[in-house]
């Protein structure tokens, strides 16, 4: 698709008066670098741009011959148009004045501006948490004493999709890890010739920490983002506005459900995920490690003990809470684009997986010290 | 000068050329032998009651979606064509403003204005596309201070103006405007026609214009469309539109909200 070359942007000096340039062709966007070249090789004395015989003209041949002007210091009467070009030229020269583009800064003061006000909003973004947390437990407490608020056919709702729908995917990943523990643990107990403790490793293992640690790690991928997501879009949508309008509360409606299905969910999810690693323990000692099931299970009811088992379980609830807040607080914070959905989705991901593994460390620490 | 152009574009080959059209949806059909012809310069209104499938035509005639029969010819150019070279001189030769604006929400107004820039003219220089976007911005009527704005900080009439400065970014010649007063005040629809029209008449631009609006229709359209019975029951200039014996043409030209656009329009041409 080349171009016939008359139409090409062209500048010619009048024979006559070398301060007069006639300018032809298309003066379009399609032949702007052109353009651009032709300008730059007007010499200096011209003082008069004739662009009677140009073609075509669009806002860029426009926008740039009024440039040049500028630019040489020449007057508006430097120029001269075809008489249906005018209404165009008359109708960019009313709107356009110079207007300073406001510059981006990458120095080194504007990255110590970025830095406070990530801390800042993080700084925020905790006393938001803790205010959202306070308010959730003041209307869960109004709950309590008017039954009537719960949203039983939401709460049995997120119940099924936050607990039953991730039954097979928590099942699946416990039974492997427990799996790959059991591999780990038997390579170096067998060199001791105590093989049989892997199920001790296994159960304690899970039972203390990973069947929470796990459970919650994948409703933190699952759930809080979904949560997010969900309320996200009503907010952009502003179906919470309307929600607010109606006289109903966003947090009895949309945030409470969804809190209780995960404090009742987590540890059931939480107790399949014990059993699953345990399985998965038990079929690497069978299949690979010589230790028959009857042996094995004989050895987990010797050695379990009740408190290992309590020590998971009493942290579920909290990781529930963590997801469910951070979940639902997120979406509330959405502020109407598309990316902001996808930003904050991503933000309670990562916030409730962190805060989730940082919760564990700090109860490890804890229950080692009291001695449970 | 819009009356000069009128009359010298009758001869010429028509800007797009709507011939045997036919889309459903499942078994409902909107639009079946449905033909019409846009003159080069002309500014034509489609109207149409909800559901005539208005913003069906508009989209198959842009290639958004593809007939179930019939041809479009859009620009010289077979509208179903999926050839590149095709598609580009479509795509670069119209401009499209949705029905609410459908700026990409991530991005500023002066940003959503140089994307269809950028992509098609790589080679202009930063400060050239900002001047350019900026002079779009300001053709469309927003305060410069809008370029650095969000879509979501701006007026549902100031959305509309930004898409229509988006829609201009190439200079297209060829514009489609999807109900652009629908949702704005009086005086906001008013402005956004008066600066349809003086661009149409600056930019030399033809504008597919579908609207609900009747003072719009009465205002700034050349010729108007009626969408019914599936196909396109009458192109003509108003004044013979309201003539029209049908009886959807009737009710909606000669129920009261059109009386009222009909004498409003009365009065302020008198005024002038």
């Amino acid at each position: 698709m080349t171009p016939p070359s008359h139409a090409v942007p062209n500048i010619e000096i009048d024979p006559s008066d070398a301060t007069i340039v006639r300018l032809s062709g298309e003066w379009t966007l399609h032949y702007a670098d052109a353009i651009g070249a032709a300008l730059r090789d007007i010499p200096e004395q011209v003082r008069r741009l004739d662009a009677s015989a140009v073609s075509r003209l669009d806002s860029l041949g426009v926008l740039q011959l009024l440039r040049h002007t500028a630019r040489r210091g020449l007057g508006n009467d430097a120029l001269r148009f075809r008489d249906d070009h005018r209404a165009l030229v008359q109708i960019i020269e009313d709107v356009k004045d110079g207007r300073p583009k406001t510059k981006k800064n990458y120095g080194f003061v504007a990255a110590l501006e970025r830095l406070g006000r990530a801390v800042h909003e993080n700084a925020r973004e905790v006393v938001a948490l803790v205010s959202f947390l306070g308010e959730t437990l003041t209307k869960l407490a109004r709950t309590v004493t008017q039954p009537r608020r719960l949203r039983l056919t939401a709460t049995v709702f997120h119940m099924e999709q936050v607990g039953l729908d991730a039954v097979p995917l928590v099942m699946l990943l416990s039974f492997l890890v427990g799996a790959v523990i059991a591999f780990l643990g038997s390579n170096i107990l067998a060199d001791f010739g105590a093989s049989i403790y892997v199920v001790e490793l296994v159960s304690i293992s899970f039972l203390r920490e990973f069947a929470v640690l796990l459970t919650a790690i994948i409703l933190a991928g699952r759930t809080a983002s979904a949560f997010t997501a969900q309320i996200g879009s009503m907010v952009s949508r502003e179906e919470v506005d309307a929600i607010r309008t109606l006289g109903l509360d966003p947090v009895d409606l949309l945030v409470i459900p969804r809190l209780l299905a995960l404090v009742v969910m987590l540890p059931l999810l939480t107790f399949i995920a014990m059993l699953a690693g345990l399985l998965g323990g038990m079929v690497v000692g069978m299949s690979s490690l010589d230790i028959p099931m009857q042996a094995y299970y004989g050895r987990l009811q010797e050695t379990m003990e009740l408190r290992h088992f309590l020590v998971g379980m009493s942290k579920a609830p909290i990781f529930a809470v963590v997801i469910g807040l951070i979940g639902c607080l997120e979406g509330l914070q959405v502020s109407g684009t598309a990316q902001s959905v996808g930003e904050r989705t991503t933000s309670s991901v990562v916030q409730t997986i962190s805060l989730v593994i940082v919760f564990d460390a700090f109860a490890a620490i804890w229950f080692m010290q009291v001695g449970w | 000068m819009a009356t000069v152009a009128a009359t010298a574009s009758t001869t010429e080959e028509p800007i797009i050329r709507v011939r045997g059209l036919r889309n459903q949806f499942g078994t409902q059909v909107v639009h079946d032998h449905l033909d019409l012809d846009v003159r080069r310069g002309e500014i034509i209104g489609v109207v149409g009651g909800s559901g005539s499938g208005k913003s069906v035509l508009m989209r198959s005639i842009i290639g958004l979606r593809e007939p179930d029969a019939g041809s479009v010819e859009i620009l010289g150019v077979d509208g179903r064509s999926r050839d590149s070279e095709d598609r580009l001189h479509i795509e670069r030769s119209t401009g499209v403003l949705f029905q609410d604006g459908a700026l990409f929400s991530s991005l500023t107004v002066g940003e959503n204005v140089q994307v269809p820039l950028k992509e098609h003219h790589p080679e202009l220089p930063e400060s050239l596309l900002y001047e350019l976007a900026l002079l779009k911005v300001k053709l469309a009527g927003l305060p410069p201070d809008a370029l650095d704005k969000l879509p979501s900080q701006l007026s549902g009439g100031m959305r509309k103006r930004a898409g229509l400065a988006r829609a201009l970014a190439l200079d297209p010649p060829l514009l489609f405007l999807d109900e652009p007063t629908a949702g704005l005040d009086p005086i906001g629809a008013a402005a956004f026609d008066h600066l349809t029209r003086t661009l149409q008449q600056a930019l030399g631009l033809t504008v597919f214009l579908i609207t609900h609006d009747l003072d719009t229709l009465y205002a700034i359209c050349d010729r108007v469309a009626v969408l019914a019975e599936k196909r396109v029951i009458a192109v003509a200039p108003l004044a013979e539109i309201e003539a029209f014996d049908h009886p959807w043409v009737q009710e909606y030209f000669n129920g009261p909200r059109g009386r009222a656009a009909r004498d409003s329009q009365r009065r302020s041409a008198k005024s002038i």
